[in-house]
């Protein structure tokens, strides 16, 4: 089938450690987590029950929103009209502090994903869930996964232990590049530290919104360490990051870089040249301004229109009705936002599954 | 790049400004020596300064953990030829800033001495009042133009209250400030007391970017670089407006305005779209919103301009400056520090005389009822 369409965010949730995951634990951690009662690992960052977190008309009358394959289906594809879909697992693993349950949770994750959901629908995808926490272990989850081809990304979160840039996870960097894997980093928090430099706030709304400096610090940390001066095939993925936010970061990452670039000389471009050529952003949430004009100024002040992946959330609640793209997108972005791009960002999307 | 603009846009600015005078909403005054504040400290709180100084949540006692580009963070011609730091002689800033560039009010913010983040409460509280008293003594007493802030540290909010009443009776000050990096996010109940008193007397509420609060600048953790951490000055902006307005500050007391000092503001438009965008999803975790966010942005709030951006193309600035207002924008050069913004330049698109005269003078003239 043509892809003609690839959303690239969708959630399938899972429904528990002890249910869903038991199958794909090994011997000692089925014991752990039975023996533990290790279970209820859903993120803060996304409680079920929070109007995001499911559209009422996307919500199962059993179970998380996104757990029903059915469901998913008639979502993603017959409603909003996907050809393919890439699915992200959101489910505690990524912030685990013990990185060998951390390891032995994202194993679960990609095996349950790969055998009840890619194996059931051949228009499925998934990014690979890693055990950050170690990046060793992390590399280790990405080589057994390297020969399916299904798997076409590597998931991360928007907040973790440490920014992505640093060194430390350089060598997981390098195993994703080597598999033509791009880096997707989701929205959500391993609840390290507080969501922003003025510190924990008192609502999931204030949450939510500070995500979007989050990844605003990943890009800088991103750049300015580096990583794609050292990894120049690589590619990072923006999920859930909203968007309009990005024209006025590019002039204050370029203002910035020519008044203190003595500091960081390997980066000898603009920074938002970089960002052009090395990150990309999914469509939902967008953030948009209120009319056409706005809308096609943000467009035009961003100067690249590789960078959008057309993406509906799925199951997440950012739009009403049947059509996933943001208001007032000009054509020609959204002519590439569906299919050209995703298999630019992709590249393992056009390998035989 | 920004050179891409028209040279003609550029002179016509600058004979335009030569016309105006400007409110410069960001001047930073530096001491001479810590030893200055002596006057105004107890014996008791002279020693603590001499014997165990500042503690605050980082890592050096003698600069900052980022070394900046400049030293003392400074524009290279700003040292005073008479000595001491950028900043700390009246006469050199009159010289260098105020008279040739026709400025008509200053605002002064202090930043030395890290009044908001001290972790010693009784000491902070100590060196508040001193700063604010050589604020008049030693600056608005001498200088009509420059105008002083009541500086105060929102963690010990009794103290802080306490500060701003002994103040406020003084008729000297034109506004509160406070810290956008402290223990918890401004919107936070345990400030609101500073809230409800500020927006009792009428003075604006200053919020300049900085502070050691402990937090690392963004949710993924401490960057390396004073790249990053220069920028994440915005971030710490934009989750600070979220704090003010999602917890209710401007629903609940109507009348605060409030000044958000060297943020920028290009990235206001978008946090009121996003703010807006969620409203509906989240209305129920916040009820007492009784409008969506963007409508108290923009009746509570003003933004200095500096640092401005600076887009490649001079009708993007323009988007910029319409979506967040223009009725909001207060012009601020930063003087000394190197990244400072020269008001017969950085706007680099075309305004029309009464946008120009709003921008550089009548909103802060209005605002601070000069």
């Amino acid at each position: 089938m043509a892809a003609t369409r690839i959303d690239c965010d969708i959630h399938p949730a899972v429904g528990g450690t002890r249910t869903t995951l038991l199958p794909y634990l090994d011997d000692h951690w089925k014991e752990q987590v039975v023996s533990r009662a290790i279970d209820g690992l859903d993120l803060t960052s996304y409680p079920p029950n929070m109007p995001l977190s499911g559209r009422a008309d996307w919500r199962p009358t059993n179970g998380k929103p996104g757990s029903d394959l059915a469901m998913v289906q008639r979502g993603a594809f017959d409603q909003l009209g996907a050809s393919h879909a890439i699915c992200n697992v959101l489910y505690g693993a990524q912030a685990v502090y013990d990185p060998y349950m951390a390891a032995a949770f994202c194993k679960a994750i990609n095996d349950w994903i790969a055998s009840e959901w890619l194996a059931r629908d051949s228009r499925l995808r998934a990014s690979i869930a890693i055990p950050l926490q170690a990046p060793d272990l992390a590399i280790e989850e990405i080589e057994r996964r390297a020969s399916d081809n299904r798997f076409v990304s590597v998931l991360v979160l928007a907040q973790g232990e440490s920014l992505l840039g640093r060194r430390h996870y350089w060598p997981v960097w390098q195993a994703a590049q080597k598999h033509q894997l791009p880096i997707a980093i989701h929205a959500g928090s391993q609840y390290r530290q507080a969501p922003s430099s003025i510190g924990w706030p008192s609502y999931r709304y204030e949450y939510y919104l500070a995500e979007a400096q989050a990844f605003q610090a990943q890009i800088l940390s991103l750049i300015y360490e580096g990583v794609f001066v050292k990894f120049p095939g690589l590619k990072v993925v923006l999920m859930e990051s909203g968007v309009s936010w990005l024209p006025a970061f590019m002039w204050r990452a370029n203002k910035t870089w020519r008044g203190v670039r003595v500091e960081v000389p390997w980066i000898d471009r603009e920074p938002a040249a970089i960002m052009r050529d090395h990150i990309r952003l999914t469509t939902q949430p967008f953030d948009s301004p209120p009319d056409a004009k706005g809308v096609a100024d943000i467009i035009d002040m961003i100067g690249s229109d590789k960078m959008f992946l057309f993406a509906s959330d799925y199951p997440h609640w950012q739009f009403d009705g049947d059509d996933a793209i943001p208001p007032h997108l000009p054509a020609n972005i959204v002519s590439r936002m569906c299919a050209d791009n995703p298999l630019e960002t992709f590249p393992r999307l056009s390998l035989a599954a | 790049m920004s050179d891409v603009i028209d040279r003609p846009v550029l002179e016509q600015e600058a004979s335009a400004t030569t016309r105006l005078r400007i409110i410069d909403c960001d001047i930073h005054p530096s001491l001479h020596a810590r030893s200055d504040l002596n006057p105004f400290l107890s014996r008791r709180w002279k020693e603590h300064l001499k014997t165990y100084g500042d503690h605050l949540r980082t890592p050096y006692i003698g600069t900052t953990p980022y070394p900046r580009s400049s030293p003392l963070i400074a524009r290279r011609d700003a040292w005073p030829p008479t000595g001491g730091p950028p900043g700390s002689d009246l006469d050199f800033m009159r010289k260098q800033h105020l008279d040739p560039l026709d400025v008509e009010f200053g605002m002064l913010q202090v930043l030395d001495m890290f009044i908001f983040s001290q972790q010693n409460l009784e000491f902070g509280a100590a060196i508040q009042r001193a700063v604010n008293e050589w604020q008049l003594a030693h600056w608005t007493s001498r200088e009509p133009r420059l105008k002083a802030a009541i500086l105060v540290g929102q963690d010990d909010t009794q103290a802080a209250v306490a500060e701003i009443e002994r103040c406020a009776k003084l008729g000297q000050y034109v506004q509160i400030n406070v810290s956008p990096r402290a223990n918890e996010p401004l919107g936070r109940r345990r400030y609101w007391p500073i809230y409800a008193l500020a927006e009792e007397l009428d003075l604006p509420l200053g919020i300049h970017v900085g502070g050691y609060g402990g937090h690392a600048p963004a949710g993924g953790g401490w960057p390396s670089y004073y790249a990053e951490e220069h920028q994440s000055n915005a971030h710490t902006m934009a989750a600070t407006l979220t704090s003010l307005v999602i917890e209710g500050v401007p629903a609940r007391f109507p009348r605060l305005k409030i000044v958000f000092i060297e943020g920028g503001f290009g990235w206001i438009s978008s946090a009121m779209w996003r703010m807006d965008q969620h409203f509906e999803r989240f209305r129920a975790e916040v009820p007492y919103l009784k409008r969506r966010p963007s409508e108290y942005v923009r009746q509570n709030f003003w933004f200095t301009t500096q640092p401005i951006d600076e887009p490649d193309e001079a009708k993007h600035l323009r988007s910029l400056i319409e979506w967040v207002g223009i009725d909001r924008l207060l012009f601020s050069s930063d003087y000394p520090h190197w990244d400072f913004d020269d008001p017969r330049f950085a706007v680099r698109t075309p305004l029309t005389d009464v946008e120009r005269q709003k921008i550089f003078n009548g909103n802060a003239r209005a605002l601070y009822k000069l």
